[in-house]
């Protein structure tokens, strides 16, 4: 930490230096991204996030919460993880963007400007649960490729746009249209224009959900410039990568669409379970569709200690993909024994639920919170890991927290 | 009187003769000194601003503190330079930080770099950056679930 303020000093302090010849500096700037200048600068202000959010990477930008820090029900900006594949596009003008309905299965190719978009169809309002295909992934062994992410790639906004199903009615799809795909404006990071960073989509039917939307606005605000601003699709419950930021172009496809990161590895595990560790061959993965359950305890932080007799309120959400949550448990015995928790409804479907418990602990001494939640078919999170994949995808393990009676 | 004056104009003429010999070494001392500091006179050279900027950064880019290359926060040992110089143009090094990867996988994720995106051929380069790799951030035993780690106590209010 104290290097990290060292070089974030020294470069504050060459640019207090060169001060007086920042226009000079900027004219100079390369289009590209960010010049070293520019790294030291706070991340946290430019994307107006929480001192208390990790940075994992900075090019791209990777940022994800912590626990405790999820607590909101509705999760607002500054506590919203970011996880880009390239750079995030450089002069946006909402005014005059556009959106092109293009590919095999579409009736006729088709552009929408956003106003259009705006006035033309009806707007719809969803609390929509984004997690990270790859949250959880620092806990696999042997250690999967990617950003380590913890336990903090998810969110749950309110997202306002038009029904991604209402504009292909509009312009009409064929009966051979399986797939979606989108393209956006962001730049690879090797910032070769002929490559996208990422482009990726859903099924048809995933595609015409009520809740699959073409959103324009977060928690009733225009949506920030890191997570899609003007246009991002969103595909609740399913790996947020599926929810495009910058859309430009909507591709109807005649087969899976194979756009970047639709292949290998990325968003995709073995069809059949693997031993860790195994090498698995392209054709043997498959697509990642529905998140799985999971939960989190968002109150109290990890590492509270409280008097002998007194009663622990914990609480947190609960989500499971494309399913609701049906049950919700705890235990502070390892699992020994498990006690319910109160669990709400979701405000509609694909949006995170809420649970509560009331702790008594007998006795003195160290303890952990583990929280477990079931899904309407039955299926609860395990304790220890899910099945091994190479990328790391998947971990719904239950979350824990350390408590200490004194 | 005639010769007191006399000499009263003399008194008058080494003491100018002394001030300007004064001013004069106090003259060359100074620029000795400016020259010293700064041989090139880039002060007098507007131009030179941009360069003298440029220098800073390069001096902090290659700081070592602590074993730790500063600007990367890479370890400091045999194939740093190598990992600096093909591995972060694209990526930041904290990408490189997180993983844990063995030889094979190593080279895997190379491939993988080099198909899709756009990473160049490391030639004898590619030895010395796996090398690097897992000898300074060698994959970590985690079983399947760790125990809580750095966990921060605190008393719980209400």
């Amino acid at each position: 930490m104290k290097r990290r303020k060292f070089v974030k000093k020294a470069i504050l302090s060459s640019m207090v230096a060169i001060i007086g010849y920042d226009i000079v500096f900027g004219a100079i700037m390369p289009e590209g991204y960010e010049p070293l200048a520019l790294q030291g600068l706070d991340p946290y202000k430019i994307f107006k996030k929480d001192k208390g959010m990790v940075i994992l990477n900075d090019k791209p930008w990777n940022i994800e919460a912590k626990a405790h820090l999820l607590d909101d029900k509705v999760t607002p900006n500054k506590y919203m993880f970011i996880r880009n594949n390239g750079l995030i596009p450089k002069n946006i003008n909402a005014t005059n963007w556009t959106l092109t309905i293009d590919g095999e299965s579409v009736v006729q190719k088709k552009t929408y400007t956003l106003t259009e978009l705006k006035s033309k169809f009806k707007q719809h309002t969803y609390q929509l649960t984004l997690e990270c295909g790859g949250n959880g992934r620092n806990e696999f062994d042997p250690p999967a490729k990617g950003n380590q992410w913890t336990v903090g790639a998810v969110s749950c906004a309110k997202w306002t746009g038009i029904r991604l199903r209402d504009l292909l009615e509009d312009i009409g799809i064929k009966d051979n249209a399986i797939y979606i795909g989108y393209h956006a404006a962001d730049t690879h990071l090797s910032q070769d224009p002929n490559k996208e960073p990422i482009s990726r989509g859903a099924p048809v039917a995933k595609a015409l959900q009520d809740e699959t939307l073409l959103a324009f606005k977060m928690n009733g605000e225009d949506i920030p410039i890191v997570h899609g601003y003007p246009l991002r699709l969103i595909a609740g419950g399913w790996p947020a990568s599926v929810s495009g930021k910058w859309i430009n172009r909507i591709s109807i496809r005649n087969k899976i669409h194979d756009g970047t990161k639709m292949k290998g590895t990325a968003y995709r595990v073995p069809c059949e379970p693997v031993a860790p560790g195994k090498k698995v061959n392209n054709e043997d993965m498959c697509i990642i569709e529905s998140m799985p359950v999971k939960s989190l305890i968002t109150y109290p932080k990890s590492g509270a200690m409280i008097k002998e007799g007194k009663k622990l309120n914990i609480r947190g959400h609960a989500w499971a993909g494309e399913l609701e949550v049906c049950k919700m448990e705890y235990s502070i015995d390892f699992g020994s024994t498990w006690k319910k928790c109160s669990i709400e409804k979701p405000v509609n479907r694909l949006a995170w639920q809420h649970f509560y418990a009331t702790i008594n602990f007998p006795k003195k001494g160290y303890y952990e919170v583990w929280a477990r939640a079931t899904d309407t078919q039955g299926v609860s999170q395990p304790m220890i890991l899910p099945g091994w994949n190479p990328k790391g995808y998947l971990n719904n393990a239950c979350h824990r927290i350390a408590i200490k009676v004194t | 009187m005639e010769q007191q004056n006399q000499f009263r104009h003399y008194v008058k003429a080494i003491y100018r003769l002394l001030v300007i010999l004064f001013i004069m070494v106090g003259m060359i001392t100074i620029s000795g000194v400016y020259l010293l500091v700064d041989p090139t006179l880039s002060a007098f050279k507007k131009e030179e601003f941009n360069s003298t900027y440029v220098r800073t950064i390069e001096e902090d880019e290659d700081k070592i503190e602590n074993g730790v290359h500063l600007k990367t926060g890479l370890v400091e040992a045999k194939g740093l330079m190598e990992v600096i110089n093909n591995c972060t143009n694209c990526h930041s090094s904290k990408l490189i930080i997180q993983n844990r990867m063995t030889t094979e996988r190593w080279i895997e994720t190379i491939r993988w770099m080099q198909e899709t995106q756009n990473l160049w051929d490391l030639g004898t380069n590619e030895k010395i950056i796996v090398n690097y790799l897992v000898t300074n951030y060698p994959p970590k035993k985690k079983g399947r679930r760790e125990i809580l780690t750095n966990i921060e106590w605190y008393d719980l209010q209400d």
